[in-house]
């Protein structure tokens, strides 16, 4: 018994050994590294002085940070809130629909997801650009005639963005909702029609209600994503004014690896780790209460 | 209830409905009518930027909406093919995305198994952690994962490219949720007639999930090879870049060519859109079990 018992413990550390040394060299230590630098100076690569929270001041009277701070939450408002409603507008629609034609226009809503990032900014700067795009058709006559530059006019860049960061990412909210709206009995629905209920009615009754866990999951799960943005941002400001347009892993970039401050982009680094952190636990939280029903 | 029950209930169902049984249905079709509208909005970049890499450079710059080349043409893609270094970022994009998915498929069965069959010391905290590590924002390690790899020498290098992707707690915690659930049965009689633990997993457990590890693997495949941030930090030569960021990165000597650089991005979906279309249920099985949807 007591050899089995021995056995089992060399098996499971056997079995664990390659998952516990990429967290600890990958994981655990850059997590920790991340902490303390972010109260040195130290530049990219090397060793910095303790400076205490230096970093943590600066970052607060930095106008380039709060910018990178305003972009990331406007992004999150413009991008999340109408990808989730349209996601189960959509969701609804193609629940109606059986066999292929169902398959079919799933497919079409959900390819998108499956692009590199690259792939998608490449097909969608050729659609507007500036010159030869083919939305240009739609945009000067709303611009006096005059083709626009989209990523090139602040004001329209963040929504720009986000509407082309809810195409590419539709898919994956849709997916959610329909298994929710599967997993709820078309008897309610058949006694509900007995009863007379509109087609209203019994969205606002019964679909709504008994998909909102769903609607919470999609919610928090696209707003602890898009609060990492960086990918879209970055490329379709390539050369532009970026600082305008700076979201806060891109403020993180260009600490370290554009002005080679290290420190200060780790403390950047650790105030997106903490504000992300606080909201995947509160996540985690709801999801357990779903889960406990 | 019985079937006269039931007749009289589906006549007063019938005769309660064929009044607004019309109306209703011309509010289902109108919804029918706008899902499939959004679908060929939805549908349409992707067919525009495709059938724009079949034209020759100078229709594709025409004014006007040609929803078909007039000349279908080739030529884009074997410039791409042969003029720039795509073969090569694809390659890197294959060995690193490869390599990914065997280690974190691995590694996450491994780890899965362990925690969810056997008993060990710190079993609870390594539990813990996994979980722990699913809230982590990986995009804040950037600066210290690149520090790290450094270090290693591994900077510009495949492997560097493969390291910090290994973090993967969400594919062990569906390994350990796919564990649990096999009944103890199984490895009990198989225990009886003196099976080992590695025997238990590569003969009972793992079989008995190979749904889920194709699923896994099938996603974390496209994971690695949509990823952008990591590789595009990790790698500056241009041989040793991964096609996610090599269309980005490198520019043509001769200047904007809308349809080249449509056709390279063509070419680095490929796979993905391959892997998806082959494997649609596996797809989107695996994208409801990493948001927590057993499906």
């Amino acid at each position: 018994m007591i050899r089995s018992r021995r056995n089992e413990i060399f098996v499971a550390y056997v079995l664990m050994a390659p998952f516990i040394v990429v967290y600890a060299v990958l994981f655990v230590y850059p997590t920790i590294r991340m902490m303390q630098q972010s109260f040195t100076n130290a530049p990219l690569i090397g060793p910095g002085k303790w400076v205490g929270l230096d970093n943590f001041w600066r970052l607060y009277s930095d106008r380039l940070f709060s910018v990178a701070i305003w972009n990331t939450i406007y992004f999150v408002v413009l991008s999340v809130i109408p990808s989730t409603l349209l996601a189960l507008a959509v969701a609804l629609g193609v629940n109606r629909l059986k066999g292929w034609s169902q398959s079919t226009i799933l497919s079409a809503f959900f390819l998108p997801y499956i692009l590199p990032v690259s792939v998608v900014f490449r097909i969608w700067s050729w659609i507007l650009d500036k010159d030869f795009g083919v939305a240009q058709y739609a945009i000067a006559p709303l611009n006096g005639g005059q083709n626009l530059s989209i990523f090139r006019t602040i004001p329209l860049f963040m929504p720009a963005v986000a509407f082309i960061t809810m195409w590419w990412l539709l898919g994956f909210n849709v997916l959610l909702f329909i298994a929710g709206l599967r997993n709820i009995s078309s008897e309610i629905y058949e006694a509900a029609e007995l009863d007379g209920a509109s087609r209203w009615d019994q969205f606002s009754r019964i679909t709504w209600p008994l998909i909102w866990p769903i609607t919470v999951l999609v919610f928090t799960v696209q707003l602890i994503l898009q609060l990492k943005i960086f990918d879209q941002v970055y490329l379709f400001a390539q050369g532009g004014r970026v600082d305008a347009t700076m979201v806060m892993v891109q403020y993180i970039y260009k600490q370290a690896f554009q002005m080679n401050k290290g420190g200060l982009a780790d403390a950047a680094a650790v105030l997106l780790f903490l504000l992300i952190v606080v909201l995947s636990v509160l996540q985690f939280q709801l999801l357990r209460a779903r889960g406990e029903r | 209830m019985t079937a006269s029950d039931s007749a009289v209930l589906s006549a007063q169902y019938d005769a309660g409905r064929t009044a607004p049984l019309r109306r209703v249905d011309a509010a289902g079709l109108l919804i029918t009518l706008a899902t499939v509208l959004g679908a060929v909005f939805w549908a349409f970049p992707l067919y525009w930027g495709l059938v724009t890499t079949f034209k020759p450079e100078y229709e594709v710059v025409r004014p006007g909406v040609a929803l078909w080349p007039e000349h279908f043409t080739l030529e884009n893609y074997g410039h791409v093919l042969l003029q720039t270094n795509i073969g090569l970022w694809y390659l890197n994009s294959l060995i690193t995305s490869v390599a990914v998915t065997i280690i974190v498929v691995t590694m996450a069965a491994g780890a899965g198994y362990a925690i969810s069959q056997l008993d060990f010391p710190l079993r609870r905290f390594f539990w813990w952690m996994i979980l722990a590590s699913f809230m982590v924002p990986i995009p804040a390690l950037i600066v210290n994962h690149f520090i790290l790899m450094s270090q290693l020498r591994l900077i510009n290098t495949l492997a560097g490219v493969v390291g910090p992707q290994l973090i993967a707690p969400v594919t062990v915690i569906i390994y350990k949720q796919f564990f649990d659930s096999v009944p103890r049965d199984f490895r009990e009689a198989a225990v009886i007639d003196g099976a080992s633990e590695f025997q238990l997993l590569f003969r009972i457990y793992l079989p008995m999930n190979w749904g889920i590890t194709t699923a896994l693997a099938i996603i974390t495949f496209i994971g690695a090879w949509n990823l952008f941030l990591w590789p595009f930090l990790a790698v500056s030569s241009e041989e040793k870049m991964n096609i996610t960021v090599g269309i980005t990165q490198v520019h043509d000597a001769f200047g904007v060519q809308y349809a080249r650089d449509l056709a390279v991005a063509m070419l680095a979906a490929l796979p993905v859109a391959l892997v998806y279309l082959i494997f649609q249920r596996r797809v989107t099985q695996a994208i409801m079990l990493s948001a927590g949807i057993k499906g």
